[in-house]
């Protein structure tokens, strides 16, 4: 998917790479398996003066064809365990982290900024205005999700984050944006008649302009 | 068994324990509602070619009350209803119930199931299940409208979307029932293969279609019952007020997502397995070849039943379930590859040095195997799951599934139904327009889902009435155009199929007891077969592959046929009690 | 039965079934404007007319951020704010909505054939308050284009949650009087609306001067209601003679 949307996040590489090592492994089989079966299709259509092999199997070929393909995808497993690890596991900390609390509703993402507390769910709290998002870029961004009423789920496609809401559980997202830009995030578990337009407005932008941002919300709310 | 004593038509044709009837009888309904699961498709790609516009004679017709466009709270039920009855009105039944009923005691030589009243019962529960379902087409607040996997809390609180109201609550009943009917079958099933084979009919001695549904039914046996229990238990929920699922009272929303994948994911190989010992069949027949590898055939099959017990979680990988259960799911679902890998280069090497005849029972056979590698390749990228962070809740599962289960047990159901049709009507189907039906069916088929795994990796998710809201997806209007027209022309092109099926009826020409010189039970009695299948027990002396066997002049040597000399070297001396041997 | 008979209820039939499918009868014509219960077909010509009185210092409307959806944050170049408390120049109350509560004669009041129009047009409400009669036709317009969802949350009626993605009408009624019901749309937060439902068309809500007036009443004595949405309810006692007009004023009073 790395070629029709561009990755831009830490995490874009490894698992684009992934998504390549995959593709070359069963693009293989694809062209073998089809290949020899269109062949066979060919060379041995009824002909009448052939009458057909009898045998039962080849215990060797079935015992190669059981083994090596068993090997590789264990070993495709293996692989990946870095990876996976390394989206849903392994977070970075909080300390260097860009804390923003969004919480899912029918149709609409709430993001909370912390104030100058530095923690979210304090009353300095600044809630940006419904579906707009902003992250900086180059720092890790801790998203701690939830949902309100059902199940949502937070899809960003160019930075390869997806997680559902699930309401009665906060779960936390990590990511680290690798570039500056307007992207769209969406809903991607079906949550009711607006499923389809709860689409959020995603800014990523450098830390500073994210600063003046987050400057403007907190003079909106102060009543400016 | 009674002697031929006249029933009334009643008891002959509508309440019948005669498992053939009854398999007719789950035929016809699963191909009605194929058809209606495929006016839904229509009416689901109608929209994402030109959202929201008014839809010709249709939109009046259906969408009169919303300006003759889908409504938004319409697309989610179409989305939902077709899942569902696709999966548990149509596949599920046609494999287990139709195919199921009708093959099991004339391959292993038994007169009849073994429960034949059970029998009866399994198939007219299924009638309140379409009517309860049916019905709620017909309530004001619509049908179920929260996916076939019914995810909650979205259906289990009423006021989230017009659907979870009345219309949720049918389907969860008619779900009910049709367990119900599954679970019953599915015993007897089972008892009867392990009780009631012939004499000489060992386990290693039993076609595929027939291990793969056994073995399909002791899934069932052991699956359905978790999914009635989240039907029950959603059921409370919406009507007494229990709190399973409910949210900040001690329930749990992912309980329910467990709870329905714990039998799903162990359903969708109830779909696929039996088309696995179909193509098996299928193929060894047409190509005048022993079945290759028939023992490591059999434990894929059941590989794939056990692994497919520990799988489930793959479906939530981004659920909110512990990140650790992540990576041992995804180790057990990259391994359930494997025994699909095997049964695929089987096929392959049964085809090997054959002698194929290129019948239209054996094109959807084919079909079968080329398209089913595809659905299973592409689910190797949503196993791993970094790739599925992207991939989940895309349009590539969408294709995926659909690979798997159109071009696998559709097409499987094609060839057997095709391959079977003699035996069950006593009349042949027309062959050309079944090769017409099959090269239009798979050529479109293609042309519908190929696109789906490029909308999939650009990230369209999936139940998304208009795609084109979000701009990264706008460009994507003309592919999706693209893939309804290939559905118009694939919808229409189940025509000659239906035609075919219909006309052979009546019009086909009569079919002689093995019209295919296949080698299995249900070819050495007359098309149709008589009442009690069998005048005599039948003896069986050998495997049912022995195409081309250098013991008779024939390509093809049946499984109850004595041949003086030789036995195959792998199947010992069986001695059984003074049967003479069984020729008609 | 004879052939005429049998041609009849064949003709009959079909009509029946071709009046049954297609889009229905024709919508009726929505009334526009400011809410005046239509009162047609009422037997009495007695009226209550008023004011809707407002002292003190308003509570502030809070503000509504329309940042994600530029085709209504555009129609607010000052910046968009909920409509909780519209107070008019004149020290007057508007969106408050008077009713007669009792001392109506027990009988069936004729349903309006005109609709009552609930407009979306910049993400918000028009009106944001409304009166109908049960069994009228309620005409909900999106005039955005945009997608909103009309469902509002009765207690005593069916609720019901409607889609509309684009620009289109709707047509919806209420069975049983309900005073008031809440109107929310789910894709757009701010959004809120009332919906007073009652048996008889003896109702109107106060406009931009804090006026409204209620016609077409037999003679009799009567308890009238004002609601408003923050501000609550107050009741008055009117009587109103055959042909007569009674002047009421209610008073609300902000911090």
């Amino acid at each position: 998917m790395g070629g029709l949307v561009p990755g831009i996040s830490t995490f874009a590489a490894p698992i684009d790479r992934l998504f390549m090592a995959v593709l070359i492994v069963t693009g293989v089989a694809f062209v073998l398996v089809e290949g020899i079966l269109i062949t066979f299709l060919v060379r041995y259509r009824h002909r009448k003066d052939r009458r057909a092999t009898f045998i039962h199997g080849n215990r060797t070929v079935e015992a190669t064809w059981t083994i090596v393909p068993g090997l590789m995808l264990f070993g495709l497993a293996i692989f990946q365990y870095g990876t996976w690890r390394q989206a849903k596991i392994a977070f970075p900390d909080d300390s260097g982290a860009q804390l923003v609390g969004v919480s899912a509703n029918q149709f609409e993402w709430n993001a909370t900024y912390p104030g100058a507390d530095g923690r979210l769910g304090t009353a300095d709290d600044l809630a940006a205005p419904i579906n707009i998002l902003h992250f900086p870029v180059g720092v890790p961004v801790i998203i701690e999700l939830q949902s309100t009423d059902v199940i949502h789920s937070f899809f960003i496609p160019v930075l390869r984050v997806k997680q559902d809401a699930v309401p009665g559980r906060p779960v936390r997202l990590w990511f680290e944006a690798t570039q500056s830009g307007q992207h769209e995030l969406a809903c991607a578990e079906l949550c009711g008649l607006g499923h389809y337009r709860m689409r959020g407005q995603v800014t990523l932008e450098d830390p500073a302009s994210f600063e003046a941002w987050l400057a403007e919300l907190a003079e909106r709310q102060a009543g400016g | 068994m009674s002697g031929t004593t006249e029933l009334s038509f009643i008891r002959r044709y509508v309440f019948s324990t005669d498992h053939k009837v009854i398999g007719r009888q789950f035929l016809f309904t699963a191909l009605a509602f194929f058809t209606l699961g495929g006016t839904l498709a229509m009416l689901m790609r109608t929209q994402l070619a030109w959202p929201w516009q008014e839809i010709p004679v249709i939109g009046k017709l259906l969408y009169g009350n919303s300006g003759n466009i889908l409504a938004p709270e319409a697309y989610p039920a179409l989305v939902t209803m077709h899942g569902t009855i696709m999966i548990f009105f149509f596949i599920i039944p046609i494999l287990s119930g139709a195919l199921g009923n009708f093959l099991i005691p004339l391959m292993i030589g038994a007169r009849d199931m073994a429960f034949p009243r059970l029998n009866l019962l399994s198939y007219w529960l299924m009638v309140p299940a379409f009517l309860v379902m049916l019905s709620s087409f017909f309530v004001a607040t619509g049908t179920a409208a929260a996916g076939w996997t019914s995810y909650v809390p979205l259906s289990a609180l009423r006021d989230m979307i017009p659907g979870s109201e009345a219309g949720q609550t049918l389907w969860v009943i008619s779900l009910m029932l049709v367990g119900t009917s599954s679970l019953m079958g599915a015993i007897n099933y089972i008892t009867t293969i392990v009780m009631l084979r012939a004499p000489g009919m060992d386990m290693f001695r039993l076609p595929m279609t027939i291990w793969a549904l056994f073995v399909t039914a002791i899934l069932v046996t052991f699956a359905t019952p978790v999914l009635t229990a989240a039907l029950i238990l959603l059921l409370l929920d919406r009507s007494i007020g229990t709190l399973f699922f409910t949210v900040g009272a001690g329930g749990q929303a992912i309980l329910w997502q467990h709870l329905f994948w714990f039998y799903s994911h162990p359903a969708v190989y109830i779909m696929i397995l039996p088309a696995m010992g179909i193509a098996s069949d299928v193929i060894s027949t047409f190509s005048r070849k022993p079945l290759f590898g028939y023992k490591p055939m059999v434990y894929a099959i059941m590989a794939i039943a056990g692994l497919g017990f520990i799988v489930w979680g793959h479906h939530m990988f981004i659920s909110g379930m512990n990140p650790l259960l992540g990576m041992t799911f995804m180790t057990s679902t990259m391994m359930i590859a494997l025994p699909s890998a095997i049964k695929t280069f089987n096929w392959l090497g049964t085809l090997w040095r054959g002698d194929l005849h290129l019948t239209a029972p054996m094109l959807n056979a084919l079909a079968f195997v080329s398209t089913f590698v595809i659905g299973g390749l592409s689910g190797v990228y949503t196993a791993a799951t970094p790739v599925d962070i992207f991939l989940h809740d895309t349009y590539w599962i969408v294709g995926h599934i659909h690979y798997v289960l159109f071009g696998g047990s559709v097409f499987g159901v094609f060839a057997a139904v095709q391959y079977w049709f003699p035996k069950m009507f006593g009349r042949l189907m027309n062959d050309s327009w079944g090769k017409i039906h099959f090269v239009l069916t798979f050529v479109s088929f293609n042309l519908v889902f190929i696109p789906m795994f490029i909308l999939g990796a650009y990230g369209m998710p999936r139940r998304i009435a208009d795609p084109y809201q979000y701009e990264m997806f706008a460009s994507l209007q003309g592919l999706n155009q693209f893939m309804t027209f290939s559905l118009y022309v694939l919808a229409l092109t189940q025509v000659f199929f239906f035609v075919n099926v219909f006309y052979s009826l009546v019009r086909g020409k009569a079919a002689s007891s093995n019209p295919w010189q296949a080698n299995t039970l249900e070819w050495t009695v007359s098309s149709p077969p008589p009442h009690e299948n069998f005048h005599k027990v039948p003896t069986v002396y050998r495997g049912p592959y022995e195409y081309s066997s250098p013991l008779v002049a024939e390509d093809w040597l049946p499984q109850d046929r004595f041949v003086d000399g030789a036995r195959p070297p792998s199947v010992p001396e069986r001695p059984y009690p003074a049967a003479s041997p069984a020729s008609d | 039965m004879s052939r005429r008979e049998t041609g009849l209820l064949v003709v009959l039939g079909v009509a029946l079934a071709l009046a049954g499918c297609g889009g229905g009868p024709e919508p009726p014509a929505p009334s526009e404007g400011d809410q005046e219960a239509p009162q047609t077909g009422t037997t009495g010509s007695g009226t209550i007319s008023g004011v809707i009185n407002f002292s003190g210092t308003a509570a502030e409307n809070e503000p509504i951020l329309m940042d994600a959806e530029p085709i209504c944050a555009e129609q607010y170049p000052d910046g968009a704010v909920q409509e909780t408390v519209v107070a008019n120049s004149n020290a007057t109350l508007q969106n408050v909505f008077v009713y007669v509560k009792g001392g109506l004669p027990d009988r069936e009041w004729p349903v309006s054939s005109e609709g009552v129009l609930l407009d979306q047009s910049g993400c918000r409400y028009h009106p944001h308050v409304l009166g109908i009669q049960a069994g009228q036709t309620l005409i909900i317009r999106n005039s955005d284009g945009i997608l909103h969802n009309i469902h509002p949350m009765p207690v005593n009626n069916r609720p019901f949650n409607l889609g509309q993605p684009v620009e289109m009408d709707s047509e919806k009624s209420f069975t049983t009087p309900e005073v008031m019901i809440p109107v929310e749309c789910d894709v757009h937060d701010w959004m809120l609306g009332y919906i007073g439902v009652l048996s008889h068309p003896f109702f109107a809500v106060s406009g931009s001067d804090g006026s409204f007036s209620i016609s077409g009443l037999p003679a009799g004595d009567y308890v009238v209601e004002a609601w408003h949405e923050l501000y609550g309810t107050q009741t008055l006692s009117v009587s109103v003679a055959e042909g007569g007009t009674e002047q009421i004023e209610f008073s609300y009073a902000g911090s």
